[in-house]
């Protein structure tokens, strides 16, 4: 399983990326696109939307069934990844490359309470994958 | 969990697994999609080892079916002619749908489906006591199928078991011949042309491997579901059960009322029953995906999905529904997603044949 040492995590299989401006980009994980087959449908948060801590703020969609995207720091919605919307399959051939929102956190530390790749990678072993 | 004569191919081949009425099956080898187009486009192949062959012999096996079953094996005439029909309690309710073969005057052979399977066996056993003692039932786990579909399914069989050519290429869909100690019919579950091998347990994973080495693709339950949905075709247990006949569930070709005399089981109900619901296809119009048990408005009322999903050959969201009979083919109607209500059409099912698409698709512009 690819869980990229230089990211963040959630419990809810989100990855998390600081970019150099400040804001984070979100997606989800090389997990959680195995375990939800492959993808047909994004719907992402519209910019502006001001999210709290796992909030329920997009949708995907694979053959299998439909999974809630949490936001994983409070923050405003800033962009959307619209590429997505016409490509779902994306989330399943380059999870990591396929950031789906990006968010300014209110409070920029709070990326250090999420998960780093080593627990992360506990907390789907100890799922049983 | 039971297992079928392939669970170690599907183990090798890196199948995901998963439960399936009590079986362990695989969902998919990699890529339902992938898996979808290969039947749609070339050749596929499913274990379904897991639905039950039941062979019942004897004089008296016909007039035995002609009761058990609401279509009619009276059409059953030459030796490998099939019928799709359904077995009705005395209320009208599906207990199971079925293909019958005629084999003999005195030997049928049925293939009900796993999860009913054991229910159905009971059921037919409790019948025949009562109407045809003298007719045997016998349980073919000793026999394996597999299914080879798509536009391709023919010459990947004749290459993978030459043997089999002469005799299968001339049949025609709902069909079967006896090819040694195999039972070949030309049916399946898909839209697609094709065919289904029952044969002895030991030698299916060597059909298996011929077929995998004349390049049919390995398809798993996922992609078996959306064929069958594309094509229009019911499963048991989600789009029809015991609450509902056969008319309330877009079966009514399969309800052989011709003989008079004919009193087949549950007859009497579907008679006397309102029709008052319908089993019809819905293309979503707004961006989203159907799911089963998901609400549907209606200007006549309240229906339900009874199987969603996303269209991999029309790249749209597609179901089939119980809805009011009223409601008629084009009308819009609104399906609860998520706490929205997105818009719909009515469309007369199948959406896909023989690989090609038969219903229009225009997705509404995002909002």
């Amino acid at each position: 399983m690819n869980i990229p040492p230089d990211l963040r995590y959630t419990k809810t299989h989100e990855w998390v990326r600081l970019e150099t401006d400040g804001t984070v980009s979100v997606g989800i994980t090389d997990h959680a696109q195995d375990l939800l087959g492959d993808m047909v449908f994004v719907e992402n948060p519209t910019v502006g939307r001001q999210l709290r801590q796992n909030e329920e703020c997009a949708v995907v969609e694979s053959v299998k069934a439909a999974s809630d995207v949490y936001a994983p720091v409070a923050g405003e919605v800033v962009a959307v990844n619209d590429e997505l919307e016409s490509a779902p399959e994306r989330l399943n051939q380059d999870p990591y490359g396929s950031w789906m929102f990006r968010l300014r956190p209110d409070d920029p530390a709070a990326l250090d309470g999420l998960l780093d790749a080593a627990a992360y990678r506990a907390l789907i072993e100890a799922e049983g994958h | 969990m039971q297992h079928t004569p392939l669970n170690a191919q599907h183990r090798a081949l890196k199948a995901r697994l998963v439960d399936f009425a009590g079986w362990e099956m695989p969902l998919n080898y990699g890529s339902q999609i992938e898996e979808h187009h290969a039947v749609r486009r070339a050749a596929g192949m499913f274990d379904v080892s897991h639905m039950l062959i039941v062979d019942l012999r004897g004089e008296a096996v016909r007039p035995f079916l002609r009761r058990l079953l609401a279509n009619d094996v009276a059409k059953l005439q030459t030796t490998g002619r099939a019928l799709y029909g359904c077995m009705l309690h005395e209320g009208g309710g599906v207990i199971d749908d079925l293909i019958v073969y005629f084999l003999h005057e005195d030997w049928f052979r049925l293939v009900v489906n796993a999860g009913c399977a054991e229910r159905d066996l009971a059921w037919i056993e409790t019948q025949r006591d009562a109407l045809a003692p003298g007719v045997q039932i016998r349980p073919r786990r000793d026999l394996a199928m597999i299914a080879v579909q798509g536009p391709q399914a023919g010459p990947k069989l004749w290459q993978a078991m030459p043997g089999t050519q002469a005799l299968t290429q001339p049949l025609k869909p709902f069909a079967a011949v006896t090819v040694g100690d195999m039972f070949i019919a030309r049916t399946g579950y898909t839209g697609e042309d094709g065919f289904e091998v029952m044969l002895p347990a030991r030698a299916a994973p060597y059909f298996w491997q011929a077929l995998l080495e004349a390049g049919v693709q390995p398809c798993g339950l996922g992609a078996r579901d959306t064929l069958r949905l594309e094509a229009g075709l019911n499963l048991m247990g989600q789009d029809m059960d015991e609450r509902v006949t056969p008319y309330e569930s877009g079966l009514a070709w399969t309800v052989d009322l011709t003989d008079p005399a004919r009193d087949f089981i549950g007859r009497e109900a579907l008679l006397r029953l309102p029709r008052s619901r319908q089993l019809t296809g819905l293309i979503l119009l707004d961006r989203g995906v159907l799911r089963t048990k998901q609400k549907v408005h209606t200007a006549h009322g309240e229906g339900e999905v009874t199987s969603g999903g996303f269209s991999p050959t029309l790249a749209a969201s597609i179901a089939l529904a119980r809805l009011p009979a009223q409601v008629a083919a084009g009308d819009e109607v609104e399906v609860e997603v998520r706490q929205q209500r997105l818009k719909a059409r009515v469309v007369k099912p199948p959406f896909v044949r023989h690989g090609q698409p038969l219903v229009q698709v225009h997705t509404l512009p995002s909002t």
